[in-house]
């Protein structure tokens, strides 16, 4: 009682183009067109480090003042802010500007490491880089280093900081 | 309610309870019907995969699950192994590995294929508002995990293109403050990737597609017989489709990944690595707000559109007086809003329908398979057990009888013909250009509405034929209409049309509303066919209807 069948040597070989054009397109994009995510010759550089800065202010002693408006179980002697001052960073390659930044504490309390990733594409071949990071309230930057470095096209040079080996360290 | 009409000859239709869509998306519904008409000239209406992306879907998850389940098999979970491994596979050192390898790959790209499609087409369709939220919204949840499972699919192979995969999405996450910055250290160096987190790769690689099974099931808590499993003959088309694919265009690992490099040319799969290429053209952050802004857009859908603040389909009421709990209405609703209970009005019956409104699409399927929607009842008012307020079973009994007291008859004598259709749930069918001195038409919400007795009393009342349409065949706008309708016609279902009822004087013509001629010629060659037949056939039955409000044309049954 339903409407006239599709006849099956019509509907084969439809069905047939159907699942072909089917695999055609999940064949195709499965694989294709290419993706170019670097071109040749050129590199990338990175920076990337976790570091604490210094205590926005240093610790003081209460007065006995202080002490006294306090609850007897909060009278400690001794007032330490937690919150930690940004640490700024700049990273010139030949002589220009590549990263300039500001990067915040973390955590509610502004009391954790700041964390920086960044990453720029460069031209391949060598390079002088010059990293420098201040980490202090005052004063003028305290870590600065400068390197030489041959990038290989398509090789990746990582621009980090760890304080325990000194400061700056450049892997690549 | 059922709207008036100045012009008795016109059906009088129920006001459809889906908003008419506007005219963007009344376009992508032409380029769908139209679409899926071409395909039906392939598959058939019943096999056509448009009507099946749901349940293609769940034959592709199971493909990648097996394939998956078979290909961890061989593959080594060290970070030093793992690419060693995939390599085996690929080479055949591992039985059928290469053909495994490419079908889960394959089968996971159409996976995704099928799924978006499926989405568009609901969308296409409006079906996300009211009793279908539950059915959207874990849809566009499952969404999130279908790319979630197929990515970290990638980073498991550790190659060039895993590498790129890994970073990008770390960089992505990193974006949000939860993480920071923090996730990508872990890929800064070459020996930051260990076997400890390589084993939470795969972790989450087996338990995201468990949560996505998990999310599928839900999907489909709000239907009853939910088509999970395609046709027999489209199921192992596609399966064929993907193993012939896999055999001959085998899939291949790129170099192995390489922190201190960064992959230059990538043969990446656009499925689902795509948006990592959008995130590198733009930016991360970019892609959340694209991708965070999409979903905040599916998600809004119930609620905020057009479709949505259309009114809450007006749902089936149940009469105690005419119910005695047979459950047809219970096994007949696509959408499990009927639920059986213990009997409450103190009648020696055991049990009585209750409808849930929350759930009930209003489709009237339900009042067309209650055995009290009988015409043949003697009753002034006929009140069925299970019935539509805007659309009651006796308005379909005085609306049938007033249409065969308007035929007219015509010298040459042209078969009479009773039209059952139904009108879309945007009320987009138009069945009144059918009505002329011999046909009437009368709008339905559904096809499954009208129970198989009228069928029997529009013959006997004066019609020599009946045709019956509706959405096309697997199509039905409420799921189950058509299937219900064709088995109570061939009486395969309860309740069924009676064998003393000629067949020669039924047709069935899943036209679909969109589709200009099939209607119209199915009802030009069912006239022909009734005309051919008239001297040879002899009536059922010459006796009228129990109700004398029609008379008996002597020329019927000829």
């Amino acid at each position: 009682m339903n409407m006239k069948p599709i006849g099956k040597w019509v509907g084969y070989p439809l069905q047939a183009v159907c699942y072909a054009a089917f695999m055609a397109v999940v064949g195709y994009f499965a694989t294709s067109p290419p993706y170019v995510h670097l071109p040749a010759g050129e590199a990338l550089v990175k920076l990337s480090f976790q570091h604490a800065g210094q205590r926005k202010e240093a610790c003081r002693e209460r007065s006995a003042e202080e002490l006294a408006k306090l609850a007897p179980n909060m009278r400690a002697q001794s007032v330490c802010p937690r919150e930690r001052v940004p640490v700024e960073v700049e990273v010139e390659m030949d002589g220009k500007p590549l990263f300039k930044v500001i990067a915040p504490p973390t955590g509610l309390s502004r009391d954790g490491a700041a964390t920086v990733y960044r990453r720029v594409v460069v031209p391949a071949g060598p390079h002088r880089f010059v990293a420098k990071m201040k980490d202090a309230a005052t004063g003028d930057f305290g870590y600065v280093m400068s390197r030489g470095v041959e990038l290989g096209s398509g090789r990746v040079l990582v621009i980090d900081f760890d304080a325990r080996e000194g400061g700056w360290v450049f892997r690549g | 309610m059922v709207n008036p009409s100045a012009d008795p000859t016109r059906p009088k239709v129920p006001v459809a309870d889906g908003a008419r869509p506007g005219p963007v998306r009344r376009a992508l519904r032409a380029l769908l019907y139209s679409t899926e008409g071409a395909f039906d000239r392939a598959f058939g209406q019943a096999g056509n995969p448009w009507r099946h992306l749901g349940g293609l879907a769940f034959l592709l998850f199971w493909i990648v699950a097996v394939t998956g389940i078979y290909i961890y098999i061989g593959f080594d979970t060290r970070v030093d192994g793992a690419y060693a491994s995939v390599e085996r596979l690929s080479s055949n050192a591992f039985p059928v590995g290469s053909f495994a390898r490419s079908l889960h790959r394959y089968a996971s790209d159409a996976f995704v294929l099928v799924t978006v499609l499926h989405l568009a087409r609901e969308w296409i369709l409006g079906r996300y508002a009211h009793f279908r939220r539950l059915s959207w919204l874990t849809g566009v949840l499952a969404l999130w995990l279908v790319f979630a499972s197929g990515i970290g699919g990638f980073w498991l192979v550790w190659d060039r293109i895993a590498q790129y995969s890994l970073i990008a999405t770390t960089e992505w996450l990193d974006v949000l403050p939860v993480f920071g910055g923090a996730l990508i250290r872990n890929f800064i160096e070459p020996g930051a990737v260990n076997d400890r987190f390589f084993s939470l790769l795969i972790f989450l690689h087996i338990g995201i597609p468990l949560a996505l099974l998990a999310t599928m099931w839900v999907h489909l808590q709000r239907l009853s017989r939910p088509g999970t499993n395609p046709p027999g003959t489209l199921a192992w088309g596609t399966l064929a489709a993907l193993a012939l694919l896999s055999v001959a265009w085998p899939v291949a690992s790129e170099a192995p990944a390489d922190l201190t490099a960064v992959p230059g040319t990538l043969a990446l799969d656009w499925f689902y690595l795509g948006v990592h290429a959008f995130a590198d053209t733009a930016s991360p952050l970019a892609l959340w707000a694209a991708s965070g802004g999409f979903t905040l857009l599916l998600v809004a859908l119930p609620w905020a559109s057009r479709a949505a603040r259309a009114p809450r389909p007006v749902a089936a009421v149940v009469d105690l007086a005419n119910c005695n709990g047979c459950a047809r209405c219970f096994a007949d609703c696509p959408y499990a809003a009927v639920t059986m209970q213990p009997r409450s009005d103190g009648k020696h019956l055991p049990r009585e329908a209750v409808v849930d409104p929350d759930l009930c699409a209003g489709c009237g399927i339900c009042a067309g398979a209650c055995p009290s929607s009988t015409p043949f009842r003697s009753v002034t008012t006929l009140a069925s057990g299970i019935d539509m307020p805007q659309a009651p079973i006796d308005g379909l009994r005085i609306e049938l009888e007033a249409a065969l007291a308007r035929f007219a008859p015509l010298p040459n004598g042209a078969p009479a013909i009773i039209v059952f259709g139904c009108q879309g749930e945007d009320g987009s069918a138009d069945l009144a250009r059918f009505v002329d001195q011999r046909t009437a038409a009368i709008a339905l919400m559904c096809a499954a509405q009208l129970p198989p007795s009228f069928v029997e009393y529009a013959l006997r009342a004066g019609a020599d034929g009946v045709l019956v349409t509706g959405c096309r065949d697997g199509d039905c706008t409420y799921r189950l209409g058509n299937r219900w309708t064709g088995e109570r016609l061939a009486a395969l279902r309860e309740p069924h049309l009676r064998a003393v009822v000629p067949r020669d004087r039924l047709r069935i013509a899943w036209t679909g509303r969109d589709d200009n001629r099939a209607l119209p010629d199915a009802l030009a060659t069912f006239r022909a066919d009734l005309a051919a037949g008239a001297r040879a056939r002899r009536a059922a039955s010459a006796l009228p209807p129990k109700r004398s409000l029609v008379p008996p044309r002597p020329e019927s049954f000829l």
